[in-house]
């Protein structure tokens, strides 16, 4: 079992979301994070441009069976992907995951995913 | 030439000011009572404007909550600016071009009427205020139609030319004293307070607009929840408030016709709010916050037009009705599957045309009986006005769709109206103006 986690921009979020229905990959967390990697955003304050040093983003927490692993991977690098060739388009990071457990059957392991 | 520009509007400017010498013999007198109550009106119907930016505001995703609102804010400066240059002049000057628009040079920039007090006796400085938040109003209200995909320039263009070219002609036809529509039938097609030039004309745009647009990206397969609800319910309550200076401000007294207007406008909202979270009870099983804020807003666009006429128990019924056909309407629409994204036409639009049609119904026995006095053979039905109300709605919906559906042909080619995907997808708030309105942590 592994535990996928990608950091995402925010506009591409419906785009994932529906590329991993199709890939049949229907069960996820999403949140609300700020921060930063190498891109800068612009802002405008009363005219004045401003950068600030956090910038929204999108973290998805996908737990998966080993198998599952690539299809997922391949499904958020292409849907999340903006094309351009510019910074900003996220990360994924790949942890081993422990235990899973159900908590309505206290069902275990790749079952329970 | 900037000289010359200069001669002609002293030249102008002295001219009135000896028509003004000539008349003082039978002038007017400032009615301190009626002018502190106009003056009041114009307050709150400009209150309506943010009032509108936070009922449209909230009911977006998060993304687009100050693109949306910027939708209001951006009506109350552009139609700011244009009024007085214009926009007063179009609407309510003498007709020209066979009474198409009204026109006066005197009222360019307002200068001609630095000293008239109207015969309502009030300065006709607080009438040109008064007219002018409506003109502000009317285009914001279209925004609903095309909310979260529309590019800010397009949009702040379209309403420019829209207020000149559609607001003001329909404005001219049916409030100015020599518009054909003020004086069609035997007194006139009754429109109190805007039920045409305000609410028809901006909800078929928005209809037409919105099938012009397309649908937002994945509509309706996404859900699009609103961001604030809290926010849409007090622009909800704004706009009743503001209401108020909207219709009985349209008496342009401070009379009996006052009392009446603002009398059916506060149960007309009730009714229509009241109807609308009867009809989600029965039909979902629960009243929704949103139902009552539309119910309110139905029932208010509804006595618009008949403000005037109706008495309180055809306010009751007018509201009700709106609620039901607008309910109606909405329903239609995710049939349908066009996206008018905020309800603009369904409101509006729908809620404008059945109060404009159905006031016939409950028109107060003295009207009726003036309007058959002004004919030749001394009769007049409700049939007979009701004739007077489906030809001025006709002409309204025809115009209003048509010169629309030019105007954003044109904007869409020169300027670009509907946004690119991947700004549709970042929101408005950061792709058109390069912020975020709640702070970093809410961006959906």
């Amino acid at each position: 079992m592994k535990l996928i986690t990608a950091i995402i921009q925010p506009d591409r979020l419906d785009h994932v979301r529906e590329a991993l229905i199709q890939a049949d990959i229907t069960r996820i967390t999403v949140s609300r994070v700020t921060g930063h990697g190498r891109q800068e955003d612009i802002e405008l304050y009363r005219g004045q441009q401003i950068a600030p040093n956090l910038i929204p983003k999108i973290r998805l927490d996908i737990a998966v069976n080993d198998e599952f692993v690539d299809l997922t991977v391949d499904t958020i690098i292409n849907s999340a992907n903006h094309g351009l060739g510019e910074i900003g388009d996220g990360k994924i990071f790949i942890t081993p995951l422990e235990e899973c457990i159900r908590i309505r059957t206290k069902e275990r392991g790749g079952k329970a995913i | 030439m900037k000289k010359k520009l200069l001669t002609t509007l002293l030249f102008l400017l002295a001219a009135t000011l000896l028509q003004g010498t000539a008349h003082a013999a039978d002038e007017v007198v400032t009615d301190t009572g009626t002018t502190s109550w106009m003056l009041t009106s114009t307050a709150l119907v400009l209150l309506m404007i943010p009032g509108l930016a936070m009922f449209y505001g909230g009911l977006v995703r998060t993304k687009n909550v100050l693109g949306t609102m910027m939708h209001s804010f951006g009506a109350m400066v552009i139609i700011g600016v244009l009024w007085p240059m214009v926009g007063y002049s179009l609407s309510f000057g003498p007709g020209i071009l066979g009474g198409f628009v009204g026109w006066d040079d005197n009222y360019f920039m307002l200068q001609g009427i630095d000293e008239t007090i109207m015969s309502t006796n009030i300065p006709e400085y607080v009438f040109a205020m008064f007219q002018g938040k409506f003109a502000i109003i009317t285009p914001a209200l279209i925004a609903g139609a095309f909310a979260e995909r529309v590019n800010f320039k397009g949009y702040a263009v379209f309403i420019a030319l829209w207020s000149l070219l559609v607001y003001s002609p329909i404005c001219h036809w049916v409030w100015a004293a020599d518009g054909f529509l003020f004086n069609l039938g035997a007194a006139g097609a009754i429109d109190f307070a805007g039920g045409t030039v305000v609410h028809i004309s901006s909800g078929v745009t928005a209809l037409v607009a919105a099938l012009y647009l397309g649908k937002r990206r994945a509509y309706p397969n996404n859900v699009m929840s609103p961001n604030n609800l809290v926010m849409t319910l007090i622009g909800a309550g704004l706009l009743w408030v503001g209401w108020f200076g909207f219709n009985a401000g349209s008496a342009i007294a401070s009379n009996l016709a006052t009392a009446r207007a603002l009398t059916v406008t506060q149960v007309a909202a009730a009714s229509g709010a009241f109807a609308w979270m009867i009809i989600e009870i029965f039909h979902h099983g629960k009243a929704t916050s949103l139902g009552v804020a539309s119910g309110i807003l139905a029932g208010l666009v509804a006595i618009t037009p008949a403000a005037g006429v109706v008495q309180p128990s055809g306010a009751l019924a007018l509201g009700a009705l709106a609620a039901v056909i607008c309910y109606g309407a909405i329903m239609l629409k995710s049939k349908l599957g066009y996206d008018d994204s905020l309800d603009a036409f369904g409101v509006h639009g729908v809620g404008g045309i059945v109060g404009a049609l159905a006031l016939v119904f409950f028109i107060r026995p003295a009207w009726m009986a003036d309007a058959a006095a002004k004919t030749i053979d001394k009769s007049w039905t409700m049939w007979d006005q009701l004739g007077v109300q489906a030809t001025a709605v006709g002409v309204t919906i025809g115009y209003a769709a048509v010169v629309s559906l030019v105007l954003l042909f044109l904007v869409e080619k020169t300027i670009g109206l509907r946004i690119s995907e991947d700004e549709e997808m970042s929101g408005l708030d950061h792709s058109m103006h390069g912020e975020q309105g709640y702070g970093l942590i809410n961006l959906n």
